[in-house]
């Protein structure tokens, strides 16, 4: 039977960026602190290991961000993306707390870099940690260490144990043996369930068979899962999830950053029956790569195609897997597997109906076309230079929206509105609550950090004192 | 020639790395390849030589194993650069002492001593070696000033010939021009990288050297070892100056210019050599190649054994073990100089020769980003 651990102060379920800030916050203040992560220590971190930089609130310029970025504006942004789907409150609080961050990364080992080459646009938004997402997890876990937060690898909590709203114990598997933990807080930082293909096929159908997921295959919800069992109050519309166009020849799990396709502006894109079915100049990309993931989930069989020509290949950053490559539109078709002549009329037909215009990849040019259907209202310029090239697209989820609520102390709260006095959430698990919807670069390691810090810290009062 | 396998597989990770960028503050070797969307054999021979091995983007890698993509680039540049050294190395029949480094090293070095022994003994007989000799001319009742000076000569410069011709192959094949190489500004620039060790700096984070924290250690040993180096070949050169001008013959006083330089060099050298093998014998082996490895601690060793003798001739420079040692010295000497185009040695041309073709690049690429 389960094996019992002296009781802890402090649990926190999760090694990602929240679970850490919340162990590394929490031992600071005292607390006796378990981490258990699922993953083994090389594959550690949870999604925090793709990412590469956090958004945060600054009032001037510093060596790495290249001008102010206030509340107001940072709030405006977050508006545009969530179309108010927000908790304005937990928004605000999180947005004035991320001006700490600057300064609390560093301290537990974080460095910072220049933004990187290709992502000028978050210059001055975001700060950029050097060597990205995997090396601020290390500096993290070596933090938590120096600290004295008792981390076990390989350690998935199954079930939590709960009384009327109150946390009592968890237990996990660790390295294939059943294990009861006992706390007098716990922190669930264990990211969303984006990994669960059965339960995202709850809200997709088969169509979720076909998704690639963008990051860690360990973010299966169980701990959402858990937590709504025992009446945690649900928080975020749980058939959203963050989707952007991949690479079709992806890894299914843990690909990261590599794998996206920047090429959609600068050629057309084709379903499989090699039809047009969204305008792919309708903004800049950083503005429409995430809602392209939802448009190919809708084709037939989550598959389309980004066909463009010689022009257009130095205009994109580069990605992982070479482009297919012919010498005409048919050769293209051919060895993308789609219909020689289908192929060859679309892009006829939108070659015929681009208008002249002046082209310009940094602004919104005036290259349209006139009288096609779907439009290409910018970038439009025809596809007539050899080379051609294609790219299949896939739908990939990088997170979920589903989450519990909480307050601003991080607790979650139980269904009636009630607050839990010992469980507290932290990261994608309850990021929904201030990004209902849509995404902003660099945010969700904001809400992490920030949620995580405050959960460490509450969990470590409730549990000293 | 460089495999094809390895050229494959190099041309894998570094368009994963490209896509990804994460690394861009690291070092040198990610600035330089973002301005690339192909990598053949000549971009991967320059890459492999601007890496200095700080092992910071292996473990900050999301792709390092055991991911699928697999990527090591710390390990895959050490082997390119193997293959680059033995590729560029001249005569091409001496290419195979790449192969089995520290054997070869050893042999040479042991070969030299077994000359040297020898011919003291025919010539000189074997009191010589144990007797005392002491005042001006000593060293050279034991070796004689010509047999000393000019094999010495002779060796430093074929090797240094020959490793400046495997440089200038290299220029060439990573489709530089001669013209090139005389930009003031991109020399100042390689040379101040070099003398400071820029990118074994991390981007300010140090080296994940021997193991995933981060360190300064290896840097501060290299310096040891690069001024130590530098340190005794002013004493030499000094002392060589006083010989063929002024007349002024070895051993020379302990507070003269020669001795003082040797000394607290051969001390950096000894610290700073005993400093990287300590740290290599605790390293990581996962981002390391083996042949590297072997080419590293051959030349350190050599480069110990070469101070560590050079310190014992001047503390029992009066007694009599000073015959035997002196002949183990020139021996070691010897075997560092045959060895200079065959060996580690050959790094500091390739990787100044690597930063110099940076420092013109990245210059040219300034106005515009990739």
């Amino acid at each position: 039977m389960a094996e019992h651990k002296s009781p802890g102060d402090v649990l926190v379920v999760g090694g990602g960026n929240a679970g850490l800030c919340a162990a590394i916050t929490a031992r600071r203040a005292g607390a006796r602190v378990l981490l258990l992560e699922s993953a083994t220590k090389d594959l550690r971190g949870g999604n925090s290991r793709h990412t590469r930089n956090v958004r945060a609130m600054h009032k001037a310029a510093t060596a790495y961000l290249t001008g102010p970025y206030g509340e107001e504006e940072f709030w405006d942004d977050l508006m545009q993306v969530t179309g108010g789907e927000t908790n304005e409150h937990l928004a605000r609080m999180t947005i004035r707390a991320s001006e700490e961050l600057g300064e609390w990364m560093p301290a537990n080992g974080v460095r910072w870099q220049g933004s990187l080459r290709g992502t000028l646009h978050l210059g001055r938004t975001n700060l950029f940690m050097l060597g990205g997402g995997k090396a601020m997890v290390n500096a993290y876990y070596n933090a938590a260490a120096k600290l004295g937060v008792e981390v076990a690898y390989e350690s998935e909590v199954r079930e939590l144990k709960m009384g009327d709203g109150e946390f009592l114990s968890a237990l996990a598997i660790c390295n294939g043996a059943e294990r009861e933990f006992n706390a007098k807080a716990i922190v669930v930082a264990s990211g969303g369930f984006e990994a669960n293909i059965p339960w995202l096929k709850e809200y997709w159908g088969e169509a979720a068979e076909n998704f690639i997921i963008r990051g860690t295959k360990h973010n299966q919800g169980q701990m959402l899962k858990e937590l709504l069992r025992h009446d945690a109050k649900p928080v975020g519309n749980p058939r959203g999830c963050h989707a952007v166009a991949l690479d079709a020849r992806a890894p299914k799990f843990d690909g990261g950053i590599v794998t996206r396709l920047d090429s959609v502006p600068f050629g057309i894109v084709v379903n499989k029956e090699v039809k047009r079915f969204y305008d792919e100049g309708e903004d800049f990309w950083p503005k429409r790569y995430a809602i392209w993931g939802g448009l190919i989930a809708q084709q037939p069989d989550q598959i389309a195609y980004s066909v463009f020509d010689a022009k257009a290949l130095p205009l994109f950053m580069p990605s992982v897997f070479p482009p297919v490559k012919a010498g005409s539109i048919v050769e293209l078709a051919a060895n993308l597997g789609l219909s020689p002549p289908a192929l060859v009329a679309v892009v006829d037909e939108f070659n015929r109906a681009v208008r002249p215009g002046s082209f310009d990849p940094g602004s919104l040019d005036s290259c349209r076309t006139e009288g096609l259907h779907p439009p290409k209202s910018h970038w439009a310029k025809a596809i007539d230079m050899p080379p051609y090239y294609g790219y299949p697209l896939r739908p990939g989820i990088t997170f979920t929206y589903l989450g519990v609520t909480v307050d601003e102390q991080a607790r979650v709260i139980m269904q009636g509105d009630r607050p839990s006095k010992n469980i507290f959430a932290a990261g994608e698990v309850m990021a929904g609550n201030i990004l209902g919807k849509g995404y902003l670069g660099g945010f969700g390691l904001t809400i992490g950090s920030v949620f995580g810090r405050i959960a460490g810290r509450e969990a470590a009062r409730y549990a000293t004192s | 020639m460089l495999p094809p396998e390895l050229l494959k597989e190099g041309e894998r990770q570094m368009t994963i790395c490209n896509a990804c960028r994460y690394c861009e503050g690291y070092c040198a070797v990610f600035p330089a390849l973002e301005l690339r969307r192909n990598f053949t054999k000549a971009d991967l021979t320059y890459l492999a030589n601007l890496c200095f091995d700080c092992r910071d983007c292996y473990y900050a890698c999301q792709y390092a194993p055991p991911h699928e993509f697999a990527v090591n680039v710390p390990k895959l540049m050490a082997q390119l650069r193997t293959e680059t050294y033995r590729e560029f190395s001249w005569p091409a029949i001496f290419s195979g002492l790449f192969r089995r480094n520290a054997l070869a090293v050893s042999l040479v070095t042991f070969s030299a001593l077994a000359i040297i022994l020898l011919l003291v003994w025919l010539v000189k007989g074997s009191g010589v070696l144990f007797g005392i000799h002491l005042g001006e001319g000593a060293f050279y009742r034991v070796v004689p000033f010509l047999a000393m000076t000019i094999p010495a000569s002779i060796m430093a410069l074929y090797g240094l010939t020959m490793l400046l011709g495997g440089a200038l192959r290299f220029w060439r094949e990573t489709q530089g021009h001669l013209s090139e190489v005389i930009s003031i500004s991109a020399l100042w620039r390689a040379t101040k990288d070099a003398f400071s060790l820029t990118y074994l700096k991390g981007g300010g984070a140090g080296c994940n050297y021997p193991d995933a924290a981060f360190a300064e250690s290896r840097r501060w040993f290299h310096h040891l070892v690069f001024y130590g180096f530098l340190l005794d070949f002013a004493s030499t050169s000094i002392a060589a100056f006083y010989d063929h001008f002024l007349g002024w013959q070895a051993p020379y006083p302990y507070l003269s210019w020669p001795v003082v330089l040797g000394t607290v060099g051969g001390i950096g050298l000894l610290i700073g050599t005993s400093g990287l093998l300590v740290l290599k014998w605790r390293s990581d082996r996962a981002p390391a190649e083996a042949q590297m490895l072997s080419m590293d601690v051959a030349f350190l060793v050599l480069l110990l054994l070469t101070s560590l003798t050079g310190l014992l001739l001047l503390v029992l420079r009066e007694t009599a073990a000073m015959g035997i040692l002196l002949v183990i010295h020139l021996a070691m000497v010897a075997g560092l100089f045959l060895t200079i185009p065959y060996g580690k040695f050959a790094h500091v041309a390739y990787r100044y020769a690597a930063l110099v073709r940076y420092a013109i690049e990245q210059r040219r690429a300034q106005p515009g980003v990739s």
